[in-house]
């Protein structure tokens, strides 16, 4: 048992402060531990969103001493004793109160990308799949939706404006499963580029870093998602084999919207 | 949804960071400028001193030069007309739009952003979808070059075990050489473009016989691409200092241990 500091955002969107508070932290224990002890025992009014303490729900998502974690995965013994550990709301969404932010932007993005085509089946009438090629989608399937990629995005963290542009790691990492998908035949190129903002990625990884699952958001989504784009858009030689092979050209983004309405 | 609430704000390094995230970005800043700026330097140095006995330093390329082979021992044009460009064109471009550099100098040169969750440095931010970056889209087409001269740097590198009086042989120069092509070929077989275009562009794996092939070459590769950024820098320390050494040989500064008459 020792006593820790813990220096937490108290407050709303435009009126709130750090206030210190100070409980007992067992060996074991994760910042969330700390902070359900202060909700517990010194602030009953304290704003925080958990479920699962297990690192699978995604709830508790926070900046800790400045860098995007989840709360129950960050251990207390990470920071040095003698100084208050600092846990703020994060950066890049609305704040609702102390540690409590508004994600719902991202559901509205979501709901913007084409959901999977299924090609036709086989001529015995089953699709079939490998597990050579499910294996790179099932990477993609361990996102816990935490929005921490979101969050330390620089793209829409320092320029809020990029949201109507961007549609952030979290986005690509959905669109990369699709676009890989074994049985999807849609093409999200175009959609990628005019839509989703793929090229506002600048690739500085900050999204790799602080993904709890692991996820090599960069390398593997939107980097293969930014070369299935210039395959498209910058490569004339792979522009002029495709035309050879017969391959048809892509709807443009309006395009999809309106035969999505027609239909 | 633009700007952010309190305790947070926008501008370049806002931060509630408390950590040295600083060093990183300066040791990126430090080892960029010194090893990028010592290539570029070393095409104009020493009258064109690339090359003794076996020895040809790996930015430059003699081939061209072997028709008009009095004038490798002298300056062949105006100053600015360095044998190195020959070579040097190919791999800079491939490093300038490799997608680990570009992380790691969008870090460390232009501040966006200078670390992870620390404010970019730029009011307005396009990334990369807007002329000139888009350029960043023709690493393809470098990595294609480069797939043709890294076998030219092997050659170099055989060609350095014999020497053109003395016959066959070794010498740490050979050795340096041989390291050199090794770390250059793992940086350029780590790339996520050929990673692309080995297999990434495919969704299906298992649907011919071609795809399964190109599977295990994009698995290979994937092997490879996860140690890309050890491979970069390596591989870029061991380009300036195999040309360290042999620009030392060549100047008499230093002698070459081997098994021919010395020099």
């Amino acid at each position: 048992m020792a006593l820790r500091t813990i220096r937490i955002f108290r407050g709303t969107a435009g009126n709130g402060t750090f206030v210190d508070y100070q409980v007992e932290v067992e060996e074991g224990n994760v910042v969330l531990d700390a902070v359900l002890k202060v909700q517990a025992q010194l602030a009953p009014d304290l704003a925080v969103r958990w479920n699962c303490k297990a690192g699978k729900c995604g709830s508790c998502s926070a900046e800790i001493n400045g860098l995007p974690r989840l709360m129950c995965m960050t251990r207390m013994t990470l920071f040095p004793p003698d100084r208050p550990v600092t846990i703020a709301p994060l950066k890049a969404f609305p704040l609702i109160k102390d540690l409590v932010t508004d994600v719902s932007i991202n559901y509205h993005i979501a709901r913007q990308i084409p959901p999977l085509r299924l090609r036709p089946p086989g001529p015995d009438g089953i699709r079939r799949m490998t597990m050579d090629d499910i294996e790179r989608a099932r990477e993609f399937r361990q996102c816990i939706e935490c929005f921490l990629c979101q969050n330390v995005c620089h793209v829409l963290r320092d320029h809020p404006e990029n949201w109507a542009l961007f549609f952030g790691p979290r986005w690509m990492v959905r669109l990369a499963e699709l676009e890989m998908h074994p049985l999807d035949d849609d093409d999200r190129r175009n959609f990628l580029k005019e839509k989703a903002g793929v090229g506002y990625c600048n690739i500085t990884k900050c999204c790799t870093e602080v993904c709890p699952a692991e996820i090599r958001i960069t390398d593997n989504a939107i980097i293969p998602l930014k070369e299935r784009v210039a395959d498209l858009h910058y490569d004339p030689f792979r522009w002029l084999l495709d035309r050879l092979r017969g391959k048809r050209p892509i709807p443009r983004p309006e395009e999809r919207v309106e035969k999505a309405a027609a239909s | 949804m633009v700007g952010v609430a309190r305790p947070h704000r926008l501008g370049f390094g806002a931060t509630l960071r408390r950590d040295l995230w600083w060093i990183e970005t300066i040791v990126f800043m430090v080892g960029l400028i010194v090893l990028f700026g010592y290539l570029t330097v070393s095409a104009f140095l020493d009258e064109w001193a690339f090359h003794i006995g076996p020895y040809y330093s790996p930015v430059f390329e003699p081939g061209p030069f072997m028709l008009l082979e009095d004038k490798l021992e002298k300056p062949f044009g105006p100053w600015f007309l360095s044998p190195a460009f020959v070579i040097l064109w190919g791999p800079a471009g491939f490093r300038l739009t490799c997608y680990y550099f570009r992380k790691a100098y969008y870090r460390a040169l232009a501040f966006s952003p200078p670390a992870c969750a620390v404010g970019d440095l730029w009011p307005q931010y396009r990334g990369e979808s807007r002329f000139p970056l888009t350029l960043q889209n023709l690493h393809r087409f470098f990595m294609y070059v480069a797939l043709v001269l890294v076998w030219f740097q092997w050659a170099n590198a055989i060609r350095s075990f014999h020497h053109p009086d003395a016959g066959w042989g070794i010498g740490l120069g050979s050795v340096i050489l041989v390291a050199d092509s090794a770390l250059l070929s793992l940086y350029l077989f780590s790339c996520h473009a050929l990673r692309h275009f080995v297999g990434g562009g495919i969704d299906c794996f298992s649907c011919s016989r071609w795809h399964r092939l190109r599977k295990r070459g994009w698995d290979l590769v994937s092997f490879l691409n996860v140690r890309h950024p050890l491979w970069a820098w390596a591989s870029l320390a061991s380009v300036a200092a195999a040309d360290i050494y042999i620009r030392l040989v060549a100047n008499g500064t230093i002698t070459d241990l081997n098994t021919w008459t010395g020099f």
